[in-house]
């Protein structure tokens, strides 16, 4: 198995050095060939309006489309989870993957950004949120997997994951780990 | 270190591999970030202009900063002098979502730099050697950026930084551990820090390049010398085709190891900036020069 991270902007070392860690076969995707080696990707933490707008205009949106269609197992953390979303409060939404409704920057500026410790999936894990979304909407397909502050922010639909925080910024791989059984089992 | 520093060095972790953009006003912000840009740096006067105004350059008026924050979504950047820490005080109160302590405007202290982890907002500063990154870093900065040399669009000052950045933290990770201590009194830079740099072979922040980048080319060039992203300045809205320009430098920053996309990128993007060249440029004129 190989597994994508989407390396048009921010954080995608962090993820391809976690993988590594976990012996998963990684590699940062940036063109359409990259895109079509891979078994599952992940879309990383940065700016959304970047890369949504730089995946439309190397055409990489509509094979990730297609690709999710067909099962490839997804996750995107903070901007990816932005990027999968069917909608996005005030703004245009990119994927339309997944049933579930995000506001960006739901905390504010940074210095609103926080870390906490709280349960992903039935485990306690440390929770690194900057200028994060949240889930406000999820539909009856869609599994909540952490509520933060009576907030959700992690979430599963089938072979789509979805988180507001980052795992790929703190020593703990269970997300991670989640994510490999999930394309394990997809 | 506490979480808010840690945090505050997640953010600009989350800004590498995009082009942060200077902008005087709410309508270059727009164009910027439909442009792509993943923040957006407030100044009053972009450095080619400072350049020309001469004067006292300071930070911006508020009511721009706050029109700015507004009209965007993405990080609002906005840039202090050296030392000016109420300034400073008055960005955090503003929450902009970086400072930038910067030699563009015209410095306020003659020797200290601010104390930045005195504040819960973060800072960037420019270095253009290890050990004026590691003494930033040390008053708590979170992101380095090259000084370069701003308002040029002439690469060679960045090109300069990030290459004696590069050459010093290879030595220092050459050296034996013993060696540290006495290099750290040399380069006037904290032990701690230092020790840092000798083990991982890196800095402990997001190293940025600033100061000249005008063209596509350059910002990669900048990527390919091992910087994590990069700041524009003049080289966007003094060119003739600002949104194109822009575009096409933060694609060349993505795909900076592929060659024959950075050809298509560069094409017909109408004229660069016109730029100084910096071998003629009086040393006093150099912004490089201001901090310590």
């Amino acid at each position: 198995m190989k597994v994508g991270v989407l390396g048009l902007q921010g954080a995608f070392v962090e993820h391809v050095t976690i993988l590594e860690r976990l012996n998963v076969k990684a590699i940062i995707v940036k063109t359409k060939e990259a895109l079509e080696e891979v078994d599952a990707l992940i879309i990383p933490g940065g700016e959304s309006s970047v890369m949504g707008k730089f995946m439309k205009k190397e055409g990489l949106d509509q094979i990730i489309i297609e690709k999710v269609k067909q099962g490839m197992p997804i996750w995107g953390t903070c901007a990816g989870l932005i990027l999968l979303a069917k909608d996005v409060h005030n703004n245009p939404s990119y994927l339309n993957l997944m049933d579930i409704s995000v506001q960006r920057n739901a905390y504010g500026r940074q210095l609103g950004s926080f870390v906490i410790e709280e349960k992903f999936a039935e485990q306690k894990i440390p929770m690194v949120f900057i200028r994060g979304p949240i889930i406000t909407k999820v539909s009856d397909h869609v599994e909540i997997l952490s509520v933060v502050q009576n907030e959700i922010v992690a979430a599963r639909q089938n072979n789509i994951l979805a988180t507001s925080f980052h795992p790929e910024l703190t020593s703990d791989a269970s997300v991670h780990e989640y994510f490999i059984k999930m394309c394990q089992s997809v | 270190m506490s979480n808010r520093y840690e945090l505050n060095k997640n953010l600009a972790q989350m800004l590498k591999g995009g082009v942060i953009m200077d902008v005087v006003n709410a309508e270059q912000a727009i164009i910027a970030e439909q442009a792509g840009a993943c923040a957006v740096m407030a100044l009053e006067r972009v450095p080619a202009d400072i350049r020309k105004a001469g004067g006292v350059s300071r930070m911006s008026d508020p009511k721009l900063i706050k029109e700015i924050q507004s009209a965007v979504s993405i990080p609002v950047m906005a840039k202090v002098r050296i030392g000016h820490f109420v300034e400073a005080q008055i960005l955090e109160a503003l929450e902009v979502d970086y400072i930038d302590e910067s030699e563009v405007l015209t410095p306020a202290d003659d020797q200290l730099h601010i104390e930045k982890d005195q504040f819960q907002v973060p800072f960037v500063c420019g270095a253009k050697n290890l050990g004026e990154a590691l003494r930033r870093i040390g008053e708590g900065a979170s992101m380095i950026r090259t000084k370069g040399e701003p308002g040029t669009g002439d690469v060679i000052e960045a090109v300069k930084h990030m290459r004696a950045m590069q050459t010093e933290i290879s030595r220092i990770s050459a050296l034996p551990k013993a060696n540290i201590r006495h290099e750290a009194k040399l380069m006037g830079a904290p032990v701690d820090l230092l020790m840092y740099v000798h083990e991982n072979g890196k800095l402990p922040v997001v190293n940025f390049a600033a100061g000249g980048v005008a063209t596509p080319a350059d910002a990669a060039m900048m990527m390919q010398l091992g910087c994590d992203g990069v700041f524009v300045g003049s080289g966007i809205f003094k060119s003739g085709n600002p949104q194109k320009r822009a575009e096409a430098i933060v694609q060349a920053v993505t795909h900076y190891n592929d060659p024959k996309k950075l050809a298509e990128i560069s094409e017909d993007l109408g004229e660069a900036m016109v730029g100084i060249n910096i071998s003629s440029m009086p040393e006093e004129d150099k912004m490089a020069n201001r901090g310590w």
